[in-house]
């Protein structure tokens, strides 16, 4: 059967020519597949590679090992590790987002912005962007004096609503999300959750790291657990 | 980098090489990152840049990063006609649908390709506007070379341009030397993009600016590039400026292409030396 993601022993090392081309490994042998539809939630220590692994599907590190292969709408079965540069854009600007665990924006671009460009790159007219990101700021509890503002100065569990806003509002088929709910508070926890839960009964597939046992729980078909860059074998069902 | 295969890129350079002095067939071969020079040891001519390839798609902005002399200016100035390249081919895709080497033109068609279909923004105002013309001028010049000899519609157009810009209409009569670093590089930009070209080159736009400036600067490229869709080519030794602006990074060191890629690889997993030295060094 065709799978959404299918990862074939995959590798991460980084050669440090600075440090005297010392070697250090992050990641070695990942299997796993996952499904459309499917929320796998990466756990493990700090430092065990679950923000690697997730960087090596975003391409934001490049990847060794046999194959990764996506199965993307605009593409087809395509394998992540030897897609062109543009071919990777592509995906990104159109299938596949990633939000990491924090706000990076280019100054000065007022908050509500921020969130509605998801959507302007998108095609949705300007009106209709603004006015679901306001929504949706709203339903996220960050106060309406703040959605005009510049995120450089709110606070971290503001930006990190910013920054979950500005990724599950244009409701992608692949999210790559990095501790979603860390900073937040438990209603807003709750609203981050409903949301991506709603993604995926419109069948977004989702990747999601996170050190918390509720989101984990609430949100994750599977665990998939990293010890010192391996997949531990006592693989979890949880939901 | 990997390259594509598909034939949808909007310019495309191959080979491209600028030597300052007396070139022999080794002075390539003699000088680059490996040698950590770009001057050739036998003649001491000047490797500018060399053997340079890459393919811009339509809508892209690529960055350039490098330290000083690294080639990273000589570079969009060969591709702007500034100067001469040594060897090399460029293909464009808005000009004579991308069939000719646009390198080996004649000059008159360098300037129709300078005039309709490029633009530029130097780090130095002074290299991109005339201080004797008034703001409006110097936009007017830009659109006066593109054949537009109506003074209404030049005039309508400037005021549009520097509005888009936001540059103050009321300071359209002014001379740019009256204006502040930030206006100076708006009134530029007004330039640049004057006659709607397809590709325009920004070299080290916002370098020299306050940082409130600078901010202000890099969110009006960044929404005339969603807005109308021109690709850019950045040239910066800034990382955050490139992080902000660009999908693909080019790094470049004596002359040379050490690296290429997706600018946040680039950033979060360099792969060669230099770049990790760079990356590094980022504040």
């Amino acid at each position: 059967m065709k799978h959404f993601l299918e990862v074939r022993n995959l590798s991460k090392n980084f050669l440090l020519h600075i440090l005297n081309d010392k070697h250090i490994p992050a990641l070695e042998d990942i299997s796993f597949s996952m499904d459309q539809g499917e929320i796998i939630g990466l756990t493990g220590k700090s430092g065990s590679g679950k923000s690697s692994l997730m960087k090596c599907v975003y391409r934001t590190y490049l990847a060794s090992g046999e194959s990764m292969v996506y199965d993307s709408s605009t593409f087809g079965p395509i394998d992540l590790i030897e897609a062109t540069e543009h071919q990777i854009l592509r995906i990104r600007k159109e299938e596949m987002t990633y939000c990491s665990q924090f706000l990076n924006v280019i100054p000065r671009v007022p908050a509500v912005e921020i969130v509605a460009e998801s959507l302007l790159v998108k095609g949705v007219a300007e009106n209709e962007a603004f006015r679901r990101s306001r929504e949706f700021l709203e339903r996220l509890g960050l106060p309406a004096e703040l959605w005009d503002a510049y995120p450089s100065t709110f606070s971290g569990g503001e930006q990190q609503r910013i920054n979950v806003a500005r990724s599950i509002i244009s409701q992608p088929r692949f999210l790559l999300i990095d501790e979603p709910t860390a900073s937040l508070d438990q209603k807003t926890k709750d609203v981050v959750i409903e949301a991506i839960l709603e993604m995926k009964r419109s069948g977004t597939s989702v990747i999601l790291i996170t050190h918390d046992e509720y989101t984990l729980t609430k949100l994750a078909d599977r665990e998939l657990k990293l010890v010192g860059g391996r997949i531990c074998e006592a693989e979890a069902a949880t939901a | 980098m990997v390259q594509d295969n598909t034939d949808n890129w909007l310019l495309r350079v191959r080979g491209l090489t600028k030597i300052y002095g007396d070139p022999i067939s080794n002075s390539i071969a003699y000088t680059g990152p490996k040698f950590g020079s770009n001057i050739c040891p036998e003649t001491d001519a000047i490797v500018a840049c060399a053997e340079i390839d890459f393919d811009l798609y339509p809508g892209e902005v690529l960055g350039v990063v490098g330290e000083s002399g690294s080639g990273k200016s000589t570079l969009v100035q060969l591709l702007y006609f500034d100067g001469e390249a040594t060897g090399g081919e460029v293909y464009f895709r808005s000009f004579e649908d991308g069939d000719t080497n646009i390198l080996r033109v004649t000059n008159q068609k360098k300037r129709y390709l300078r005039n309709h279909l490029m633009g530029m923004v130097y780090q130095n105002p002074r290299d991109g506007l005339n201080f004797k013309f008034s703001a409006g001028g110097n936009i007017a010049e830009k659109l006066l070379m593109a054949n537009e000899f109506n003074v209404g519609r030049i005039r309508n157009r400037a005021s549009s341009l520097l509005t888009q810009t936001e540059v103050p209409v009321e300071r359209m009569d002014n001379a740019p030397a009256t204006f502040s670093g930030g206006m100076q590089q708006r009134v530029q930009i007004s330039k640049a993009i004057a006659n709607n070209p397809p590709l325009i080159f920004l070299d080290e736009v916002t370098t020299g600016l306050d940082v409130s400036v600078q901010a202000k600067v890099l969110d009006l490229i960044r929404g005339l590039q969603q807005d109308l869709g021109i690709s850019m080519i950045v040239v910066s030794h800034d990382l955050s400026v490139i992080r902000m602006l660009t999908d693909r990074t080019m790094v470049l060191k004596n002359g040379r292409i050490v690296e290429s890629g997706l600018t946040d690889q680039i950033l979060q997993d360099p792969q060669h030396a230099y770049t990790q030295l760079l990356v590094s060094s980022l504040l």
